[in-house]
Formats: structure tokens, C-alpha cells, sequence
């Protein structure tokens, strides 16, 4: 019997050169942004990266809506924060490097606790008692200020002890290349629980439970102990975001920071492992950049979370493996008018949109500093009819063109399919 | 082969057993004793409980009352999974597969916990040659191994339905039960399929629950005739149809269409 089995293994060449990749860019990115804010930022990826992951262990991987993985970290970074003071008083005698996996294993011990009767059940039951318990451990943070820290939060300082070999996690450099290779190790991990046994298994839960009853295994223990292990390396983010701040408020088990979490994951893709990475990496570039650039900046991902949803619901990573598959069979081509057409309508429609977001942000927020404002360059007077027209005809125009181009490219991209498909049968005929 | 094998312990036994819906009793006492490679074709009308049984004996509801014993041991009221671990493996009228795992990937999940992997995370899968190589032999066996890598919902309907019986012989159970295997088949297909049943159940116990009564008389030992939730009669194909009380209650006609050889 010849042996060709569909997935690659592990140390299969093509899989040796994304992963070298992946270290080499985790190793020189921060020779390219060399800013404390940047390098802060990269840090902040990595967490994210991994916090998204494991998020998508439940949502992608298992089909499990969860709206409490803030919790996991969360816990992770208090216990972790405390054993980080511990270490400072030294009643603990263990590297700060270290420290992740102790948020780990919390975040592992309240997901086995937690687990336990959120994952009795699937579905929207599932859903809705981690959303009750992320509420519950949310309420607890205000009402325990010992352990949370009160409004104040739970503050430590990562240089302690004596330095090993110049390492004292002093620089922000040191931290990043911390929490590099923390991320490194995790997403292979993860990536590794995808090809094992109780990771297929948990695709089969996904896709429907009842059968899987019927081949021997227990529905419900596979989602716990994939809810387990999902703990563990949110509780390793969390961990990483101590030695990062070097404070832990109640945001971090809210809810606020479960529906980043969800929501991010979602953007970058559920479908594909690597998705949560492009969720990860847009989760920092949005809270810190766009919250830079403007006040409106969670309405703006609002408004693109519900596009995606409606237009795209694989996120990004779908978006570029349909793609890869068009590029694969040399079709990309036909498609990249469409596509430019499709960007600066999206534009047009996004700038209308843009002025007349901020101009109503800036009567409601800031009136008192006069009617004029300007955004990215461009004067406005919120007390003139002429721009509020204006900023309404641009974005009227531009969802107009865009609706145009998108069924033109609707068309097209049917076309382009059954290109495809005519491609295949022509390859199997030969 | 009744004679030998009634010394044996049966591989499936139900005892007065009896299923309420509300105040509706689907299951009213039937009583079955099923002896290991036997190929019990179960039929009657529509509503009859066919279902409602073999939901009974796999664990999809426990009984109101009653026993199921499976090779002697009781198995009413436990869970699928801990049925389907005893050795009984069923399939599902309406096509009830993994569609977003490629063909390959939905024989190898069933194969998993009879190879004794159970819930493991530390090895993977693709270095698991006792069950890739359990995987390719089941893709041989129902002739789906031209199609391996393509998702399941992809499948025609005929190469689901063989993928459903895939599913469920995978994990190597002795005791078998097939819900109306050759649901919506066109005559040829089913022709076809019947084959395809015999070949890879060979050597095990088999309840199948089935319209055609052409496959019925070709392809049963013995014929369960449920009607309204009782067991009219329990017999060879010829005694079935011999008998006067099957033939007044549900088969009529339609018996004496096929020893006619017109069905």
C-alpha cells in the first residue's frame, strides 16, 4: 500500500522554511523598528499572538463561543504578578523568566475548575455561561481589592536578583526577545495539538458532536480538556503581559478584553490556524494606532468587524488563502482591476464616512475648543451645512461605487471558480 | 448454523423492553435474542419504531424499561460512547458525517479509540501507522480512495452514504446496526451498495433496518417484523413469509410480489 499520507509531517522541508521564517522575523523585527514604542508594540503582538491562538482553540478549533477567555489570562497575570512580588521579597526563589508558566498553570488550574461546567455544554448554553462567569470573576476583582488590587490594580517590578549573563529584563529589548521566545514556542505547540489526535477530534466536535458520540469518545471531555489546555497558554499570555506592564489591573479578566479577544480572532480568521496571528497583530496596531489617530477608533472597528462578518466571515486568512488558490492557478490577474476598484471605492466610502464620524465626535466631545477641526490634514467646521453635505455626498458615492464593483467582482470571481474547476478536470483528464 | 450457535452467548439481547414518549409508548415490549453473526434485517411500516429501537440499543435514549444486553452485559442507559467502546458501532439514516473533514480525515477520527489513542495530545497523527494504515484499508474497502483527500460535504450522495458505513465499521465493532443504509438510492445504486454492505460486514453481527424487500429476503438470516412498537415475528426469510400473521398485518402484497419475482 503506497504511503502517501495528505498531511505533511512535522519535519516535512516546505514546514522547516515557514517556521525558520517565523524565528527570523521574531529574531531581526526588532532591528527594523528600533523605537521604544515599537519595540513595546512588538511585545504586546506576541502576546496577543498567543492569547488569540489559544482563543481559537475554542472558537475555530472547537466551535465553542466563548465570551470569558479573559479570564484565563487574566487570572494568569494576577497569580502571576503576586508571584513576581514574591520573588521581589524572595519567599520565591524562581527566575522572572519563568513566571509565564505560572500564569499558565493558573490559568490551567481556574480553566479546569471553570471548565468543568462551562464545557458540560455546547452551543449557546456554552456561550452563555462564560459569559456569566467572566462577569462573575469581573465582579469578584472589585469586591476582592486584596488579591485585585482594587481600582488601582496589582503593581510589581520585573528587575530582580542579580542579572544572569547581562539579562536583568531592564531594557525593553530584553523583554521582547522574553516574550519572542515564549511566542515562538507556544505557537508551535499549538500548532502541534492541530496534528494530534485529541486536536482532530476536537475538528469532528466542531462539525457534529452527535456522531462523535457514536465512535467512542465522550463529547464533553474533549471539549474540557481542549478547554484546559487553551487555559494553559492564555494563562502564559497573561503571564508575558506582567513581566511587560509590570501592573495588572481588573481589565484584564473584563469583558472588554474577552470581545477583543473575539473579535480580533475573528478578524484575522477562525478558520485557519494562522489567522489568529493576523488577529493578534491587528489587535495591537488598533488599540494602540488607531487610538492614536482618532477618538471614534472603536466605532471604525466596529463598522469593520460587522463588514467582515457580513462579507467575509472566514477573516483575513480566508480572504488570502481564496486568493492563493486564484494566484495558484494564474487567474490572480484577471482579478486585480476588480480589486483596484473595490480599494478606492472602499476609500472614498471610508473618508466620507471618516468626516462625518469625527465631525459628530467633535460636537460631542470637544465643542468648546470652537466648530473647526481638521482630520488627517483636512480642515473641517463642524457647524457648516456645506461639509456635512459634502462628507455625506463622498460617502454616498463611494458606497455607490463600491456596491458597483462588488458585484462586478462578485461576477467575476464566480467566473474565475468555474475557470478553476475546468483547470482541475482538464489536469485529472491528463 | 442456528443450532451450533444458540450454545453460545447471543451478541445482542433485548429483554421486555419498552420506550414512552410522553404518554405515547413507541416500544412496547419487544423481546430479541441476536446470535453473533447473525443478519437480522429489521423491517415494518413507517412509524413502527424501527428508529426509536436502534436509537434504544445505541444509546441515543435510554429505555423507560427493560434491558439491552450486549454480549451479556447490560448496556440500556449508558452513553453512545460507552456502547460504541463494547463493540457496537451504528450509522444514520440521515447522513451524519463530519462535512468539513476530508474523507481521509473522517474514517481515520473513527478508527482513533479502538487503536487505543483515546484522548492523546502528545503524538501526532501522521506518525500513527497502525491507524493511517487501518485508515487506507477502510478508503479500499468502500471504494472512496480515489476521493480521500476531498471534504465530505463534498461527496455525492452515493459516496456519502458509503462513507457513513465507513464511519461506522471503522472502529472494528462486532455488532452492527444500519439505519436504512440504502435510503434514497436509485435500484442499481442499491444493488450495488447491498454488495458493498455484505463485503464489509463479513463476519459480524448485523441489524439493519430496510424498505426494499428484495435486499431484505437476499440479504437477512433472520427478519425482525416490528409493528406498532411490538415484535410480530422473529424468523427466517421463509417462515416470515409463511406467516399468516405478518402477511395479514403488514407484508400483503407486497410478499407475494416478490416471490413473484416482480419487486
Amino acid at each position: 500500500m503506497a504511503k502517501q499520507y495528505y498531511e505533511f509531517k512535522p519535519y516535512n522541508v516546505g514546514r522547516w522554511i515557514i517556521w525558520g521564517f517565523f524565528a527570523l522575523l521574531l529574531l531581526f523585527v526588532p532591528k527594523l523598528f528600533t523605537s521604544s514604542l515599537s519595540v513595546t508594540m512588538l511585545s504586546q503582538m506576541g502576546i496577543a499572538i498567543i492569547a488569540c491562538l489559544s482563543y481559537n482553540m475554542l472558537l475555530g478549533q472547537g466551535g465553542m463561543l466563548s465570551f470569558g477567555h479573559a479570564v484565563y489570562s487574566g487570572l494568569g497575570s494576577y497569580m502571576a504578578i503576586h508571584a513576581l512580588n514574591m520573588v521581589s521579597k524572595g519567599t520565591l526563589p524562581i527566575p522572572v523568566s519563568l513566571l509565564p508558566i505560572i500564569g499558565g498553570f493558573a490559568g490551567m488550574g481556574f480553566a479546569v475548575l471553570f471548565g468543568y461546567v462551562t464545557t458540560r455544554k455546547s452551543g449557546t448554553p456554552f456561550a452563555m455561561i462564560t459569559l456569566g462567569l467572566a462577569e462573575l470573576v469581573f465582579a469578584m476583582s472589585l469586591m476582592f481589592s486584596e488579591f485585585f488590587g482594587g481600582e488601582a490594580g496589582v503593581s510589581g517590578n520585573r528587575v530582580v536578583g542579580q542579572s544572569v549573563f547581562g539579562i536583568s529584563f531592564g531594557p525593553g529589548t530584553q523583554v521582547y526577545y522574553l516574550i519572542a521566545v515564549y511566542t515562538f514556542v507556544c505557537v508551535a505547540l499549538m500548532f502541534a495539538f492541530t496534528r494530534t489526535p485529541l486536536g482532530r477530534i476536537l475538528n469532528a466536535v466542531r462539525d457534529n458532536p452527535e456522531r462523535v458520540e457514536f465512535i467512542g469518545y465522550s463529547t464533553q471531555r474533549v471539549r474540557y480538556l481542549a478547554f484546559i489546555i487553551s487555559g494553559f497558554f492564555a494563562g502564559i499570555a497573561g503571564g508575558l503581559g506582567v513581566i511587560l506592564f509590570e501592573i495588572v489591573t481588573a481589565e484584564v479578566v473584563s469583558g472588554i478584553r474577552s470581545g477583543a479577544y473575539l473579535l480580533f480572532t475573528f478578524l484575522g480568521g477562525a478558520t485557519f490556524f494562522f489567522g489568529p496571528i493576523i488577529g493578534g497583530v491587528l489587535m495591537v496596531l488598533a488599540s494602540v494606532l488607531l487610538s492614536e489617530i482618532t477618538k471614534a477608533w472603536l466605532l471604525y472597528l466596529g463598522l469593520i468587524f460587522v463588514f467582515m462578518v457580513m462579507y467575509a466571515p472566514g477573516g483575513i486568512a480566508s480572504l488570502i488563502m481564496m486568493n492563493l488558490r486564484v494566484a495558484s492557478f494564474g487567474f490572480l490577474r484577471k482579478l486585480w482591476v476588480s480589486y483596484l476598484g473595490l480599494a478606492i471605492s472602499a476609500l472614498v466610502l471610508l473618508l466620507g464616512a471618516a468626516v462625518l464620524i469625527e465631525m459628530v465626535y467633535h460636537l460631542q466631545l470637544n465643542l468648546s475648543m470652537g466648530p473647526e477641526l481638521r482630520f488627517i490634514g483636512i480642515p473641517l467646521n463642524a457647524h457648516s451645512p456645506d461639509h456635512w453635505f459634502g462628507g455625506a455626498f463622498v460617502m454616498l458615492t463611494g458606497l455607490g461605487l463600491f456596491e458597483l464593483c462588488r458585484r462586478h467582482y462578485v461576477h467575476e470571481w464566480g467566473e474565475v471558480q468555474e475557470d478553476i474547476e475546468k483547470e482541475i478536470k482538464r489536469r485529472e483528464a491528463l | 448454523m442456528s443450532g451450533a450457535t444458540n450454545m453460545t452467548q447471543p451478541a445482542l439481547e433485548l429483554k421486555e423492553l419498552r420506550k414512552s414518549f410522553g404518554k405515547t409508548e413507541i416500544i412496547r415490549g419487544v423481546d430479541l435474542v441476536v446470535q453473533p453473526g447473525e443478519r437480522v434485517a429489521v423491517i415494518g411500516p413507517n412509524g413502527a419504531g424501527k428508529s426509536t429501537l436502534f436509537n434504544l440499543i445505541s444509546g441515543r435514549f435510554g429505555p423507560t424499561s427493560g434491558e439491552v444486553l450486549l454480549h451479556g452485559k447490560r448496556i440500556d442507559g449508558m452513553r453512545p460512547y460507552e456502547i460504541n467502546r463494547m463493540g457496537l458501532a451504528r450509522s444514520f439514516q440521515i447522513t451524519n458525517i463530519f462535512p468539513k473533514l476530508s474523507v481521509f480525515e473522517n474514517l481515520r477520527c473513527a478508527v482513533l479509540w479502538s487503536l487505543g489513542y483515546r484522548y492523546t495530545f502528545f503524538k501526532f497523527l501522521a506518525d500513527l501507522e497502525d491507524a493511517n494504515d487501518r485508515t487506507e484499508e477502510l478508503l479500499e474497502m468502500i471504494r472512496l480512495d480515489k476521493k480521500r483527500d476531498i471534504l465530505a460535504v463534498n461527496l455525492t450522495y452515493a459516496e456519502q452514504r458509503a462513507l457513513e458505513i465507513g464511519v461506522t465499521i471503522a472502529g472494528g465493532a462486532s455488532v452492527i446496526l444500519l439505519d436504512e443504509p440504502t435510503a434514497g438510492m436509485s435500484k442499481s445504486e442499491t444493488t450495488r451498495f447491498i454488495k458493498l454492505i455484505r463485503e464489509v460486514t463479513e463476519g459480524k453481527t448485523l441489524l439493519t433496518v430496510e424498505h426494499d424487500m428484495g435486499v431484505v429476503f437476499g440479504l437477512a438470516d433472520k427478519i425482525a417484523v416490528v409493528v406498532y412498537g411490538e415484535l410480530l415475528a422473529f424468523d427466517t426469510p421463509e417462515a416470515v413469509r409463511a406467516n399468516a400473521r405478518v402477511q395479514e398485518a403488514y407484508l400483503g402484497s407486497t410478499v407475494a410480489d416478490s416471490q413473484a419475482g416482480g419487486h
